[in-house]
């Protein structure tokens, strides 16, 4: 150990000397950007639970659920697909969304906890453009849940449940990147709102089982009609419904521009949301007293 | 703009809702000076921590860090910052060095660049040998050095301290203090150093005393003792906090 005085890395200007604004350089925006992913996967590999727990999910539902229900559930022929499935099959998309919600919900509890640690502080006070380094954030956390996704697919694929083609597997990719940036804004919409991280099982409750139950995930939405014309209102502006819809096109090599209409709206809102509540002169940080 | 302070604070006031937590507060601090910014809990200390950072926008006043306003170029004003907050803010499970160039890339300097600054940085803390470190394993006095070094990567000109001894032993708290007194004296930084401890005030200090959201002194401890009447700056403290007029309204902020 060496307590010997080390130069000062940076030139300071002498006293008097006028300080001159300079912006960052596009590959000092790239550095920042990389910075963020990099850390956000380093904790990723660190948490080898939140993973497994990532992949266990859905495949419970796929092996279980799924396969106790097949017989109980029929599903007719509906677009995308051609023939009579599986229920496994339909339910897949779901699932592949499911991932991304809960991974969303998790960055949202994160950073909840992050700023009650003071983690965010250390983040916020970067001297890039804060849009920016929330954007970084958000775009991370798409990254982990395609990942995640592609990881459940694989398993499934063992599971005999596939595209149509292998060309699903890459046309469901922008779809992925659609809704993961969607859900990740909403996670990041909800983690201002959330003033405590004990607040969190509320979320669970309030966001997380009505968004799923609620949509397509399950069944298909011509069967919750029956049920009755509110709920499937519910179901039919449910942003996590068109998520879902999205990606069961794109993997069939489709594309449902409902869908893709109402997840670009849904995400552009989420994300207008989440900056506002992040931005410094009219957040909703400052009412909570730092 | 030519020969700004490094920091000036200019009326600035802020509430919470109806609870006024800064009222009307202005100082500046040279550059290449020490101060204590001396409060109870609760006199507005994080508030003003919070704007001068950035963290939210001031309801009335403006901060300006060596002329760049905090509110209008933050960008400008936050690059020439070194923050060191209370809470523990480093990545527990990543290395001392893994933190360190987190933090450069957040101030878009490379991974090479970074872990040259990184280095010299830690080489300065006194804590090179524990680089490669987990976070974790680190002693409370060597999570602050660390988070020290880490404000200072950058090279800001102006360091920004929250209650940094809060929760270390004696010792280790008489080393921090110790460490960044050095970097005034060795390096020219700027520090505004927050506290309620009075024991690490020195009578040839710059202190301004924050109560209840307002400015109650500002000036050398000597002269804040002189001017109070008393033998100490405690005495001095206790004077002037018990002169405030109290408000009913005031309640424990953190």
């Amino acid at each position: 150990m060496t307590t010997a005085p080390a130069p000062h890395p940076g030139p300071l200007p002498a006293s008097g000397e006028r300080e001159q604004a300079r912006a960052f350089t596009s590959a000092q925006y790239a550095i920042c950007l990389g910075g963020i992913v990099w850390r956000e996967a380093l904790r990723f590999l660190h948490q080898r639970e939140r993973f497994v727990s990532a992949l266990v999910r859905p495949l419970v539902w796929l092996f279980i659920f799924a396969a106790g229900f097949r017989s109980v559930l029929g599903v007719s022929i509906i677009p995308p697909y051609d023939t009579y499935v599986l229920y496994e099959v339909y339910i897949t998309p779901g699932l592949m969304a499911m991932i991304q919600l809960f991974n969303g919900m998790q960055s949202s509890l994160s950073m909840v906890y992050d700023r009650e640690m003071g983690n965010m502080r250390t983040l916020l006070v970067s001297p890039f453009p804060r849009w920016f380094l929330l954007g970084s954030k958000l775009f991370a956390g798409v990254a982990v849940s395609v990942l995640q996704v592609y990881a459940y697919l694989i398993v499934a694929y063992f599971w005999d449940i596939e595209p149509p083609t292998k060309w699903g597997y890459l046309t469901v990719l922008p779809a992925l990147a659609l809704s993961g940036l969607m859900l990740g804004a909403l996670g990041m919409l909800l983690s201002s709102l959330i003033k405590q991280l004990e607040n969190f099982a509320g979320v669970m409750n309030f966001v997380i089982f009505p968004m799923f139950f609620a949509s397509s995930a399950l069944y298909p939405l011509w069967r919750v009609k029956e049920s009755g014309p509110w709920l499937y209102y519910f179901c039919a502006l449910n942003p996590f419904t068109h998520a879902v819809e999205l990606i069961r096109f794109a993997f069939y090599e489709h594309i449902s521009w409902e869908s893709l209409a109402a997840v670009v709206i849904y995400a552009s809102l989420f994300l207008i949301a989440a900056l506002r509540a992040y931005d410094p002169a009219k957040g909703l940080l400052t009412r909570k007293g730092g | 703009m030519t020969d700004a302070p490094a920091l000036s604070v200019t009326k600035l006031s802020h509430a919470y809702g109806a609870r006024k937590a800064l009222d009307d507060v202005s100082f500046s601090l040279e550059r290449g000076s020490f101060a204590v910014l001396l409060g109870l809990n609760g006199a507005g200390k994080s508030t003003l921590f919070s704007l001068v950072t950035g963290l939210y926008s001031a309801g009335f006043g403006r901060v300006d860090i060596f002329g760049f306003d905090v509110a209008k170029q933050p960008g400008e004003a936050l690059r020439r910052l070194g923050v060191v907050f209370q809470a523990r803010t480093l990545d527990l499970e990543l290395s001392v060095t893994q933190n360190l160039l987190y933090h450069a890339a957040l101030h878009g300097i490379g991974p090479l660049e970074g872990k040259r600054l990184a280095r010299e940085s830690l080489e300065r803390a006194g804590l090179a040998d524990r680089a490669s470190d987990k976070a974790r394993d680190l002693s409370g006095g060597q999570m602050r050095r660390v988070e020290i070094a880490r404000a200072l990567l950058h090279a800001p000109k102006l360091l920004l301290l929250d209650e940094p001894t809060v929760g270390l032993d004696i010792k280790a708290r008489a080393d921090i203090l110790a460490h960044v007194r050095e970097l005034v004296r060795r390096e020219g930084l700027a520090v505004l150093w927050t506290t309620h401890l009075i024991d690490e005030i020195e009578p040839g200090d710059r202190v301004i005393v924050l109560h209840r959201g307002k400015m109650l002194a500002n000036g050398t401890a000597a002269e804040i003792v002189r001017a109070q009447g008393v033998a100490t700056i405690g005495e001095a403290f206790e004077g002037l906090t018990a002169e405030a007029i109290p408000s009913p309204r005031a309640r424990g902020e953190g």
